[in-house]
């Protein structure tokens, strides 16, 4: 396959010049290709911002939901019939803002479905206010004397509720990009890349030369199944690793705890209702 | 001299704190009731808290059906030392108050109570008894023993139903649990033969009853969800919704089904709605506050055309209100729940085999216009138990409106009713796109205003048949009325019963007929529902709640004003009594029966 059978020519793609959502969705194409997956097997999940538009410029199933909601369909939707691939794509204002209790409990759950995280550091759609991962000192309109919160570290925190894969990828890089997302969606299990990605016209300060500046690959002989050092790694600040920080291929899934599927495999759409059994439970209240 | 005699129909009130096992008698008492071949209904109230507080069951046993509360109480089993006080508004002249001799001295002692108190004591050594088979925990199967006996239940049917429940537990609970029955059959004898204390009760049994159903208002709806082919259900525990969780999930199994306990109410619709976009009938259940946080994803079901199922179990708010209690309050946030406009259905059973039937609907209607249709029961509905003949099984219905797609497959392709044939994702070559944003035909994002406009047409032009496939209300009584009573959902009962109370005690003359009208399907209304009232001279209507929701509905959908409401809002279902009481007010008549100890409850004319 190629990344053109992922296009969708009649796209009004409404992302500013340079956007960095642009590189991702390029990535995106070519990885699906590479993997030779059927667009009418994909559906991707998204809920509001720049990033959840993205599943109306690529070829595939969609669920664009509300906003920080998206893990919840997501994981139903792979729930609901396992041989979906199911890619959630959000920005950080929808996945650790408004959907930190879900990012949270999903991981707990273990779906297998991949969870891209376009992370600018900004709000975008609404004009430039901090978003959870905006840096200290961040000014914005709303975050008048600069922000200071502690940024969210979507990472750390994945590690710890033992996410069984967490990576980081930079836009930026789309050939190391396009190696993190083909591991990502193979990995079974829940699969988070949270994407450094530049925002052209609301973050001044982590700009694409920022995050050049300010990231460097794991090393290759790093372990990811080393979990203490993932999670130590993933707490560095001021020079930020990229790559697959953790993996613990030994999770059970979300669906493959599901006793619906322990004899049959069947989606649930194709099941019809059995009435002897409804018949019996009945009678079973005489 | 017999203190108690009582035929037909008995009332029953076992009151204790929470953690005494009394509902463990209900189950008990219920089963070896409709094996006897008695009528029964049982209800509870209970505070919310897991030990300790006053929690009351009342069974009703009778020869005849009953399917409604009632104030009246002809036995009071008292349980502990603040039962008598927790119910004293309801115990009259003629209450037998059956207890341990300390509860009832405690009760006898207190001048609170015992002011005012006329009833009659009988004491019966109920904890002396427990400890020495044991411990007091066994005093509730005593208290179970002592009424079967009294009300001539076969013992081994009531042995069969200690082993069927305590085996689990161990050969030594369960001998012990079967000491208590028979120490419960010979206290129960004693006060059947005593000459000071004597109690007899005499119901007439039919050998029919006992292959009835014996059936909750959850067990008739989570068989209709079954029923109705539900796939997938993801919630947040909440009363009184939660039993209705607890049945689908305990049912997952055998129905192949999902059932996800959600992180809250917000990720719990949008898993459902995942769920059935992906093709699985999906529901919610839950509760006021909970829904609160449901009404975004309600929006979403609108927006993106999605089928889902919400199982609304009313209890007073507002925010956290009265946790445990019953109410008829959230209509107006069932109807008006979501952004924007879009079309939905709200049904409310009032009977089992409504909630059966109507359930099973709400799946099939929710995929035929793809649409949110809400089902609205309550604490009262959900938590009531009675036997009725059967459900109507045969009847079970599913038509399968999915299809397989193409690769020119537009998910929201404009057709004649608004209504796009459903594709889901993997099954066919097409591209299923749904998307929150307004879109345009293929689900694709659009801020073109003129498909906006062709969108929201689409959408609520599937409005005019879901009204034509609404389901007409049920008329009681003549078609020849003048007056009408009105209710919907779970007032069904009451109102009904307190109708033919009334015309069986001949208080109704001909000339002004009076009829009732229940409404299960509450949004939208069936034509009919002008038409019954434009028919009527005088119109009233009873809801629990404060503003009469449901008559407000009525005259937004009929420009008919209701005058006369009978609300009640103090998280207590509308008994039998007062329902009567308020009736003879409105059809003109005084009360002059001798069961006019109700008391006023919160209702405003």
């Amino acid at each position: 396959m190629k990344p053109r059978d992922f296009d969708l020519p009649d796209a009004d793609v409404a992302w500013c010049p340079g956007c960095g959502n642009l590189s991702i969705l390029r990535s995106l194409k070519a990885t699906l290709a590479e993997l030779e997956i059927q667009p009418e097997n994909l559906v991707f999940v998204s809920g509001i911002g720049q990033a959840g538009k993205l599943p109306h410029y690529i070829k595939g199933n969609v669920f664009n939901g509300l906003h920080g909601r998206s893990l919840s369909p997501a994981t139903a939707i792979k729930a609901a019939n396992p041989d979906l691939i199911v890619i959630d794509v959000s920005g950080d204002g929808c996945m650790y803002g408004e959907g930190g209790n879900h990012f949270m409990h999903t991981i707990r759950r273990n779906p297998d479905i991949t969870n891209l995280v376009h992370n600018n550091m900004v709000y975008g759609l609404t004009k430039g206010q901090a978003s959870p991962t905006s840096q200290r000192d961040f000014n914005t309109p709303l975050q008048v004397d600069g922000v200071f919160l502690e940024p969210f570290n979507p990472l750390a925190v994945a590690i710890a509720l033992d996410a069984s894969f967490v990576a980081r990828a930079f836009s930026g890089d789309r050939k190391q990009s396009i190696e993190i997302f083909k591991a990502a969606i193979n990995h079974k299990g829940y699969a988070l890349v949270d994407i450094f990605q530049p925002c052209v016209s609301f973050n001044k300060v982590n700009t694409r030369d920022w995050f050049r500046e300010h990231t460097y690959y794991l090393e290759d002989d790093h372990d990811p199944q080393d979990r203490n050092l993932a999670f130590q790694r993933a707490t560095e600040t001021g020079e930020y690793p990229l790559g697959i920080f953790y993996q613990n291929p030994d999770k059970s899934t979300f669906e493959e705890n599901l006793t619906v599927y322990r004899d049959e495999k069947t989606p649930l759409y194709q099941r019809k209702l059995d009435k002897d059994k409804l018949r019996a439970l009945v009678e079973s209240k005489r | 001299m017999p203190v108690f005699l009582k035929e037909e129909d008995i009332s029953i009130v076992l009151c204790g704190e929470a953690g005494q096992g009394i509902q463990t008698v209900e189950v008990i008492l219920a089963q070896a009731v409709k094996q006897t071949g008695y009528h029964i209904f049982s209800t509870k109230e209970y505070m919310s808290r897991v030990r300790g507080g006053e929690n009351s069951t009342q069974i009703r046993i009778s020869s005849d059906r009953v399917a409604s509360y009632v104030d009246r109480i002809d036995i009071l089993l008292a349980l502990s030392y603040g039962a008598i006080d927790h119910l004293k508004d309801r115990i009259s002249p003629n209450t037998v108050i059956i207890g341990d001799p300390e509860h009832i001295k405690s009760a006898r002692e207190s001048e609170n109570i015992s002011s005012g108190l006329n009833a009659n004591f009988i004491e019966i050594p109920l904890m002396q008894t427990a400890e020495d088979i044991g411990g007091i925990i066994y005093a509730n199967v005593i208290v179970a023993g002592a009424l079967s006996c009294l009300l001539d239940i076969p013992k081994e049917i009531f042995d069969g139903l200690i082993s069927d429940m305590f085996a689990r537990k161990g050969p030594e609970i369960l001998q012990n649990d079967l000491k208590a029955g028979e120490a419960g059959y010979t206290l129960g004898k004693g006060l059947m033969e005593s000459e000071e204390n004597q109690v007899r009760l005499s119901l007439e049994a039919h050998s029919t009853v006992r292959d009835e159903l014996l059936l909750s208002g959850t067990d008739a709806a989570g068989m209709g969800c079954l029923a109705g082919g539900c796939r997938f259900m993801s919630s947040y525990p909440m009363t009184p919704s939660t039993p209705l969780q607890a049945f689908l999930a305990g049912n997952a199994h055998d129905f192949e089904l999902v059932y996800e306990q959600a992180e809250d109410e917000i990720a719990a619709i949008n898993m459902a709605l995942g769920a059935s976009y992906a093709g699985a009938r999906s529901m919610v259940a839950t509760s006021g506050s909970g829904f609160a946080l449901m009404e975004e994803g309600v929006g979403l079901a609108g927006m993106t055309e999605t089928p889902v199922v919400i199982y609304l179990g009313q209890r007073p708010g507002p925010a956290v209100g009265l946790p445990t209690r019953t109410s008829q309050e959230d209509l107006n946030l069932a109807l008006y729940s979501g952004t924007g406009e879009f079309p939905r259905i709200i049904f409310a059973p009032g009977k089992l085999e409504d909630a059966f039937t109507l359930s099973q609907q709400a799946f099939n209607l929710a995929d035929k216009y793809q649409i949110p249709v809400f089902i609205l029961s309550d604490q009262y509905f959900a938590d009531c138990y009675y036997n009725i003949p059967s459900l109507p099984l045969e009847e079970v219905g599913n038509e399968d409106y999915l299809i397989k797609t193409t690769p020119d497959y537009r998910r929201y392709l404009i057709t004649h009713d608004g209504v796009t044939p459903r594709g889901i994702p993997g099954y066919g070559e097409g591209m299923v796109i749904v998307d929150s944003d307004e879109h345009d035909e293929e689900g694709h994002i659009t801020e073109n205003l003129e498909i906006r406009t062709h969108m929201v047409d689409k959408r609520l032009k599937k409005m005019d048949h879901i009204r034509k496939d609404a389901l007409a209300p049920e008329l009681v009584g003549s078609d020849d009325y003048a007056n009408l009573v009105l209710g919907w959902g779970s007032t069904y009962w009451p109102i009904r019963e307190a109708l033919e109370n009334i015309n069986k005690k001949g208080l109704n003359p001909d000339s002004r007929k009076t009829s009732f009208l229940h409404l299960k399907q509450v949004y939208p209304l069936h034509s009919s529902v002008t038409d019954y009232l434009e028919k009527a001279e005088d119109v009233i209507i009873l809801e629990n709640n404060a503003q009469g929701q449901m008559a407000n509905i009525i005259q937004l959908e009929t420009g008919l004003e209701i005058q006369e409401k009978f609300l009640k809002y103090n998280g207590m279902p509308f008994s039998v009594e007062e329902v009567e009481k308020r009736l003879l007010q409105f059809m003109g008549i005084e009360d002059s029966g001798p069961d006019g100890h109700d008391k006023p409850s919160g209702e405003v004319l």
